[in-house]
């Protein structure tokens, strides 16, 4: 194996793809997909696979769609905005964009972390109950459970067990974040989208986040939007390259960092541009 | 060094202003507060104008006040917020959303006396005149009354209310829509739990402000309900079916009087406008007063949710 150019690639790789194992099913899939804001084109013609159960980040210089791109998933994208699609995006092979698609369960199935932490300004139980209570999880005892499981999940639990009723926006920029990933994980998600999630943390509460992003690769189909390298390299299974609105490159992460096939993927990792 | 006098004298010139503005109010406070201190004791408060209006209290112009605003407000601010609301969370940006936007903006700046004219219009002319057309049993309703006195301020302050409304949705940071919509919350869920709750301070606040000040407006009553001089409460003995029992209730079909305009035929109308002085300063000030608590109380509402939710 050829040396990595970003050094963080980790070559032991904890679930990692047995030899011989059947391929992991595609969970999400980006069918000759293009996107528009009004007139401005952000994402053209983007043919790309994301496998269930791992970890797929999607790099790239600003500006390139990459948060379109996993906005356009759950359809979070065309709230602010009037967009245009073509393609097609599906998840377990049905077109997100149908006409007659449930935009509830859609979003239910596909949870987000936001680049800044956005709590609610509600107590820390209320912030994590939100997501059961509007899909009609209504008694104390179940909330309960809920709340709980999911702070656990997101290793929060032994931090706020003792002030579940104080305000989420009384936690560090770290704890909320990883209020953000409970509020997601307690309404079940399959897939959960991330975007530059650690862009507003200092290092000690990324490195917590990262760990998190690798529990979850067990039971969730992650995709991360990161400008770290580093992060990308570190946590993801496979990675993606955009550059100006086209897919460039897609592979296994230790492929992209140490053999990428294009060249302006190896120019931008290697930090000659972007 | 001439850049430091220029500092002194700005600084000395906006003192100025500020103190010029501030002893007006005071010079208008204070005259009204002498004028009408000695006029207002519990008699004056409880009691019905008597001798011609020269003499007496003005109990039921309190009343009419009263009973208008509390109309006005059952009438402006639900459909008020609501209009709001599904301008800035539903409309989004289209030509129509835009154009019904600055029709509000504009609405708001329109002078009281055109809502005064298009009320008698409107709503005694056109609805009142239309239902009593088809009742078929003579006039009731197209003609003054406290309705559509209430239902001409309420229109005067809907698009102050709206605009405030709004301003205060505008506040509550779109990442926390966004957050409840990618938990799969829908548009409603997202307001209702996550706008509002955050809003309601600021829309609370806006629309008290707009309302006391469609409390003291008196050009859209003018032609609309107000009364020079009634000897009775707009009151009617409202029977309960199947008993015997009756209760006083405030007949909204019924003329009023009312504190602004009270003021106003004091002042100008009156057969010896120099013997009602101290009734036109007692009047006054109980309007000013009435006024002033409206904003005290959003005042304290605003700095209560403050200090309870952090931010407002």
């Amino acid at each position: 194996m050829a040396t990595p150019i970003v050094s963080a690639v980790r070559t032991s790789r904890r679930p990692g793809p047995q030899p011989g194992a059947a391929p992991p099913a595609t969970k999400v899939a980006f069918q000759g997909m293009g996107f528009s804001y009004g007139s401005r084109r952000a994402l053209k013609d983007v043919n790309l696979e994301v496998p269930e159960r791992r970890v797929t980040a999607i790099i790239g210089p600003s500006g390139c769609g990459k948060s379109t791109l996993i906005k356009s998933i759950n359809r979070i994208a065309e709230i602010a905005a009037d967009i245009k699609v073509d393609g097609q995006v599906k998840i377990d092979g049905e077109d997100v964009y149908a006409p007659g698609l449930d935009l509830v369960d859609l979003r239910r199935r596909v949870g987000m972390l936001f680049q800044k932490p956005n709590p609610f300004p509600k107590s820390i139980f209320e912030n994590v109950a939100f997501g059961p209570r509007i899909h009609g999880l209504n008694d104390r005892a179940g909330l309960e459970g809920v709340v709980e499981r999911s702070l656990r999940q997101a290793a929060l639990w032994d931090e706020v067990r003792d002030r579940l009723s104080s305000s989420a926006l009384d936690l560090s920029g770290g704890q909320q974040q990883r209020l953000c990933l409970a509020r997601v994980l307690a309404v079940d998600p399959e897939v959960i989208l991330m975007d530059e999630p650690c862009s507003a943390l200092d290092p000690i509460s990324t490195a917590r986040i990262e760990e998190l992003i690798d529990e979850l690769r067990d039971r969730y189909t992650v995709v991360i939007v990161t400008h770290n390298m580093q992060q990308a390299a570190r946590v993801s299974d496979r990675t993606a390259f955009l550059l100006n609105g086209e897919l460039v490159e897609v592979g296994g992460t230790e492929t992209i960092f140490t053999a990428p096939s294009d060249r302006r993927t190896e120019d931008y990792i290697t930090g000659r541009f972007g | 060094m001439k850049r430091r006098v220029i500092e002194t004298l700005a600084l000395a010139g906006l003192r100025g202003i500020t103190a010029c503005v501030l002893l007006a109010i005071l010079l208008m406070l204070g005259s009204i507060a002498v004028g009408g201190a000695s006029t207002i004791t519990w008699e004056f408060l409880a009691s019905e104008p008597v001798e011609g209006m020269t003499a007496g209290g003005i109990f039921p112009a309190i009343f009419g006040t009263l009973c208008i605003t509390l109309l006005m407000i059952l009438m402006a601010l639900p459909l008020g917020v609501c209009a709001a609301i599904s301008m800035v969370e539903y409309a989004g940006q289209s030509r129509l959303a835009r154009v019904i936007r600055a029709s509000v903006n504009n609405l708001a700046g329109v002078p009281s006396i055109v809502f005064g004219l298009f009320g008698v219009g409107f709503f005694i002319l056109f609805i009142g005149r239309s239902i009593d057309r088809v009742r078929g049993e003579g006039l009731l309703f197209g003609q003054p009354a406290m309705l559509w006195a209430a239902a001409t301020l309420a229109v005067l302050v809907l698009p102050v209310i709206i605009v405030s409304t709004a301003e205060a949705l505008n506040a509550v940071p779109r990442s926390h829509r966004e957050a409840a919509l990618a938990l799969g919350a829908t548009r409603w869920q997202t307001v209702s739990r996550v706008v509002l709750p955050q809003a309601r301070a600021g829309i609370l606040t806006g629309s008290i402000l707009s309302i006391s000040r469609g409390a003291g407006e008196t050009a859209p009553i003018l032609f609309t309900g107000c009364a020079y001089f009634l000897p009775r409460l707009p009151v009617v003995d409202l029977q309960i079916p199947f008993t015997s029992l009756s209760v006083p209730m405030v007949n909204p079909l019924d003329q009023f009087m009312e504190l602004s305009y009270h003021i106003f035929i004091m002042a100008t109308q009156s057969t010896d406008a120099a013997v009602t002085r101290p009734i036109q300063y007692g009047t006054t000030l109980v309007l000013v007063g009435l006024t002033f608590a409206l904003n005290v109380g959003a005042i304290i509402l605003r700095s209560r949710y403050r200090s309870r939710h952090g931010t407002p």
